[in-house]
């Protein structure tokens, strides 16, 4: 086994917190929204892996010296989520956005899987 | 034992622990689809100058989010505009994200100073910092 792939084994092992998404198909493609508060867009990894695709982001928060929880309800800095795609998916025409901590992800369909509508002639 | 996003004692460690280790058992989603905290998460914590709030609070809008501050007691509250389509053109597969009105409350102590608040909204979270009244501060007393 090699250095990189023992890396991202252990990136993948690691405990994340599973963000919450909305997932909304049209004739075009998907759209998926996953919230991911505190990400900076440098700290926000999207790919895809044959059919796999793969959210992962790090939380990078401003923290003053001498901090002391006393509250917690997000204990993990790291969100990953992994979602397997479907073939008339196209990875190719994926694109991404990252705004007031949530990631807008658009996948196109490929060409050949997009709906066709059939005109109905009178005979 | 992996580290935290936020630095505590030992036994909040294990509590954590042990609430991770029954959510993970506790895996099998009901009709009503996997069990949410409250909207936005709070992680509150303290230094001796200060106490700080971070809300995970994604989607916002920084004009939209109203805090306020009363007797020790920290309010916030807002609302989400939902991003599903309404048209029945689209097909909503997955529908996990919090969407409406939401209002927190927290507990703070009494000795923060209502008038030394800060809140800045970034990437999502909003971040919240009160000082501690100046009288109420730690202060090392010089010995002659």
């Amino acid at each position: 086994m090699n250095e990189n792939t023992q890396a991202s084994r252990e990136q993948r092992d690691e405990p994340a917190v599973l963000p919450p998404v909305d997932v909304v198909e049209d004739a075009g493609g998907i759209t998926l929204y996953a919230d991911l508060p505190g990400v900076p867009r440098e700290r926000l990894q999207v790919h895809v892996d044959g059919d796999v695709l793969v959210i992962d982001g790090e939380i990078a928060l401003e923290m003053p010296k001498q901090l002391e929880a006393t509250h917690v309800e997000v204990s993990l800095p790291r969100y990953r989520r992994v979602f397997s795609l479907s073939k008339e998916l196209d990875p190719e025409r994926l694109s991404a956005e990252m705004k007031n901590g949530v990631l807008t992800l658009r996948i196109q369909k490929a060409e050949h899987a997009k709906p066709r509508r059939i005109a109905v002639e009178a005979g | 034992m992996e580290l935290s996003l936020f630095p505590r004692d030992l036994f909040a460690e294990l509590d954590r622990l042990q609430r991770d280790l029954q959510q993970s058992f506790a895996f099998s989603p009901s009709i009503r689809g996997l069990a949410r905290g409250r909207f936005p998460a709070l992680n509150v914590a303290s230094t001796p100058q200060s106490a700080e709030i971070y809300a995970f609070a994604p989607g916002l809008e920084s004009k939209s989010i109203e805090v306020q501050l009363e007797r020790g007691v920290l309010s916030i509250w807002g609302e989400r505009k939902p991003a599903l389509p309404e048209d029945g053109e689209a097909t909503v597969h997955v529908n996990e994200r919090f969407a409406g009105r939401f209002h927190r409350v927290v507990s703070l102590s009494d000795d923060l100073d209502p008038d030394a608040v800060k809140a800045t909204y970034r990437d999502g979270m909003l971040h919240i910092s009160i000082s501690r009244k100046q009288a109420a501060q730690p202060r090392r007393v010089e010995i002659n």
